[in-house]
C-alpha cells in the first residue's frame, strides 16, 4: 500500500502524542474504536475559557489512524469548542489524501473529537449547582 | 547486508541459481514441445520433463507416472477437489476440509457448494491443527474426500497428516493435502503418510512462479479425476495444454536440491527462526507465538505483538519485507481468515506479523531484522491507548468499547 507523504510525515513524526490529566475538570477524554476492529483512537482536549489550548492523542491502529488522530490534535489547538465541532471527516481525508479504504480512519478521528468534547461537556454541566 | 531484507519466504522464494542455470537451455536451444514426438526437439524436451517427474516424485516418495503438471497450487488444488467431486459424485457429495484452509481450497469448495456438495468446515485448535478424532468425527458413509494442509501458510502449523492419512485409508475416504508450504521443508512421503493427492507449488521451494504438480495416487487405491481442462489431452487426459517446459524443468531441479538438502536446511531455518524469536522476546513483552510450537514448519515465525496494529508496525519496519495478518493489508478490512479460525481473538489477529526466513537468510539479517521489530514496536506501544491501559492494569477485554459501525 503506498502512503502519502503527509500520512507518512505524521507517522514518523507523530505531533501531540500523550496524555492529559483525564480526571481534570477542563480536561475532556473521547476513546473510540474497538481492539477488534484494529482501530482506537483516545484523543483528549484541555479548555480554557472556551478555547482549546492543548490536545493529545493516543492511536492503536494502522498509519492513516496514526495520522488521521495526529492531525486532528494539530487542529484541535487554538479552537474554540464550537470551531472543533465543525471540523469534517471529509477534511482529514482530503488533507491526508486518505484512500477510500482509510476513509474510517478519519471518520474514526471525527468522533474521537465529538467524543472528547462530548467529555468535556458533560464535566462542565455535572460541574454547575 | 542488502535492504529491504527479505523474510516473506511463505509468500514466494527466490530461484535458486542452481535452478535458473538449469531451466535456461529450455528457453533458447532447447525449446521444443514435449508433445511433438516426429523430431529431435520434442524428444529432448519430453525426456526432460520425465526427469523432473521422477525428480519430484523421489521427493515425495511417488512415482513419476503418478505426477501431473500444473501451473501452481491454485490449479491443483482446483484439479483434485473438483476433479474428485465430479468422478466420485455418485458415490457421495460430501467434503471435510478445516476453517484454516488457503482460499484457494475454501473457494473451491464454496463453488462446489452450489453445484450441490456439502462441505464441513473444521475448526482447527487454538494452534491451527486439526486433530484426527475431529476428522474421525465429521466423516459420513457419503464423504468422498478429505482435504486438510500439510502446513499452514500463515502460522505454519502441520497437521497430524500421516494419522489422517491413516484414517481416511482405513474408511476409504479420499485424501488431498496441499503440501504447498510443506514439500521441500520437512519429509513428506504420499506411501508411508497415506496421502491420495497432494499438490506442489515450485515457488515456494526455490523454483520459479507458474509451475507446479499434482501427485494423483494411481493404486491402493487408484484415485480417477475428471479433467478440468479440456484440450490436447496432455497428462494422461487429466490436464491438458502444452506443458511450460523450462518451468517443469525448473520444478524438477528445485525438487532435487530440496531433497538433497532437506535436513541441513530445516536445521539451519530452525535455527534463524528461534533465533529471531528469541532475541525478540528477550526484549519485549507481549508477544504471542500464533501456531504450534511443537508442530510447524522450520522457517515460519508468526508472532502478535500485543497493544500495536500490524499495518502500522510493518511500516515502521519498512526495511524488512514481512506479511501481516492484520486486517489493513487485505482488501476487505477483516483480519486473517486463518488467526480467527484459531480464536486467537481478533485484537491479536490485528497485531500479527509472519517471518518467513529461508535458504538465502543469513545471521546477521535476522539480527538486524530484530533490532528494527524491537525498536518499532516500542516506538508504536509508547503511542498506543491499548499499552496505556495495560500499563495501568486495566484488562481491556473488560472495556466496553463504544465501536463505530464504519
Ligand atoms: C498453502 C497454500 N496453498 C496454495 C497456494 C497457492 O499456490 P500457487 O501460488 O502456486 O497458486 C499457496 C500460496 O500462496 C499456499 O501457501
Amino acid at each position: 500500500m503506498a502512503y502519502s507523504n503527509k500520512v507518512l510525515d505524521h507517522y514518523n513524526n507523530p505531533r501531540n502524542v500523550g496524555s492529559l490529566d483525564k480526571g481534570a475538570q477542563n480536561v475532556g477524554t473521547g476513546v473510540v474504536g474497538a481492539p477488534e476492529c484494529g482501530d482506537v483512537m483516545k484523543l483528549q482536549i484541555q479548555v480554557e475559557g472556551d478555547r482549546i489550548v492543548d490536545a493529545k492523542f493516543k492511536t492503536f491502529g494502522c498509519g492513516s489512524a496514526i495520522a488521521s488522530s495526529s492531525l486532528a490534535t494539530e487542529w484541535l489547538k487554538g479552537k474554540t469548542i464550537d470551531e472543533a465541532m465543525q471540523i469534517k471527516n471529509t477534511q482529514i481525508v482530503e488533507e491526508l489524501a486518505l484512500p477510500p479504504v482509510k476513509i474510517h480512519c478519519s471518520v474514526l478521528a471525527e468522533d474521537a473529537i465529538k467524543s472528547a468534547i462530548a467529555d468535556y461537556k458533560k464535566k462542565q454541566g455535572a460541574g454547575q449547582p | 547486508m542488502k535492504l529491504p531484507i527479505y523474510l516473506d519466504y511463505q509468500a514466494t522464494t527466490p530461484v535458486d541459481p542452481r535452478v535458473l542455470e538449469a531451466m535456461l537451455p529450455y528457453f533458447t536451444s532447447q525449446f521444443g514441445n514435449a508433445a511433438s514426438r516426429s523430431h529431435a526437439f520434442g524428444w529432448e524436451a519430453e525426456s526432460a520433463i520425465e526427469k523432473a517427474r521422477e525428480q519430484i516424485g523421489a521427493l515425495i516418495g511417488a512415482s513419476a507416472k503418478e505426477i501431473v503438471f500444473t501451473s501452481g497450487s491454485t490449479e491443483g488444488i482446483n484439479l483434485a477437489l473438483k476433479g474428485v467431486a465430479e468422478m466420485y459424485a455418485e458415490k457421495g457429495k460430501h467434503i471435510i476440509t478445516s476453517q484454516a484452509e488457503h482460499k484457494a481450497v475454501l473457494d473451491t469448495c464454496k463453488h462446489l457448494e452450489k453445484r450441490g456438495y456439502e462441505v464441513t468446515y473444521l475448526q482447527p485448535d487454538k494452534t491451527g491443527r486439526v486433530s484426527v478424532d475431529a476428522v474421525a468425527a465429521a466423516l459420513r458413509p457419503d464423504t468422498i474426500l478429505v482435504a486438510l494442509m500439510w502446513a499452514n501458510n500463515e502460522v505454519g502449523t502441520l497437521n497430524p497428516v500421516r494419522e489422517i492419512g491413516e484414517l481416511c485409508h482405513a474408511k476409504g475416504v479420499l485424501f488431498f493435502t496441499d503440501g504447498t508450504q510443506a514439500v521441500g521443508k520437512v519429509p513428506v512421503d504420499v506411501e508411508a503418510d497415506h496421502v491420495d493427492l497432494l499438490c506442489v507449488s515450485a515457488h515456494k521451494l526455490y523454483g520459479p512462479k507458474g509451475v507446479g504438480a499434482l501427485y494423483v495416487r494411481r493404486k491402493n487405491p487408484r484415485v480417477r479425476l475428471v479433467a478440468q481442462m479440456d484440450g490436447g489431452g496432455h497428462e494422461r487426459g487429466m490436464r491438458s495444454g502444452t506443458l511450460n517446459v523450462p518451468g517443469i524443468v525448473g520444478l524438477g531441479k528445485a525438487c532435487e536440491l530440496a531433497r538433497a538438502e532437506l535436513v541441513e536446511e530445516s536445521k539451519r531455518t530452525t535455527a534463524l527462526r528461534d533465533r529471531l524469536e528469541r532475541k525478540i522476546t528477550a526484549a519485549l513483552d507481549f508477544v504471542h507465538l500464533n501456531g504450534n510450537r511443537e508442530h510447524r514448519l522450520p522457517n515460519c515465525l508468526n508472532l502478535s505483538f500485543a497493544f500495536v496494529e500490524g499495518e502500522s508496525l510493518i511500516m515502521g519496519i519498512n526495511k524488512l519485507a514481512v506479511s501481516s495478518g492484520s486486517a489493513c493489508t487485505s482488501a476487505s478490512l477483516e483480519p486473517s481468515h486463518v488467526l480467527r479460525s484459531m480464536a486467537v481473538g481478533d485484537d491479536l489477529a490485528h497485531s500479527s506479523i509472519r517471518f518467513g526466513v529461508g535458504r538465502f537468510t543469513t545471521d546477521e539479517e535476522v539480527d538486524f531484522a530484530a533490532e528494527q521489530v524491537i525498536a518499532a514496536v516500542k516506538r508504536l506501544r509508547e503511542l498506543s491507548p491499548l499499552y496505556e491501559m495495560a500499563q495501568e492494569g486495566i484488562d481491556i477485554k473488560t472495556v466496553n468499547w463504544q465501536a463505530s459501525n464504519h
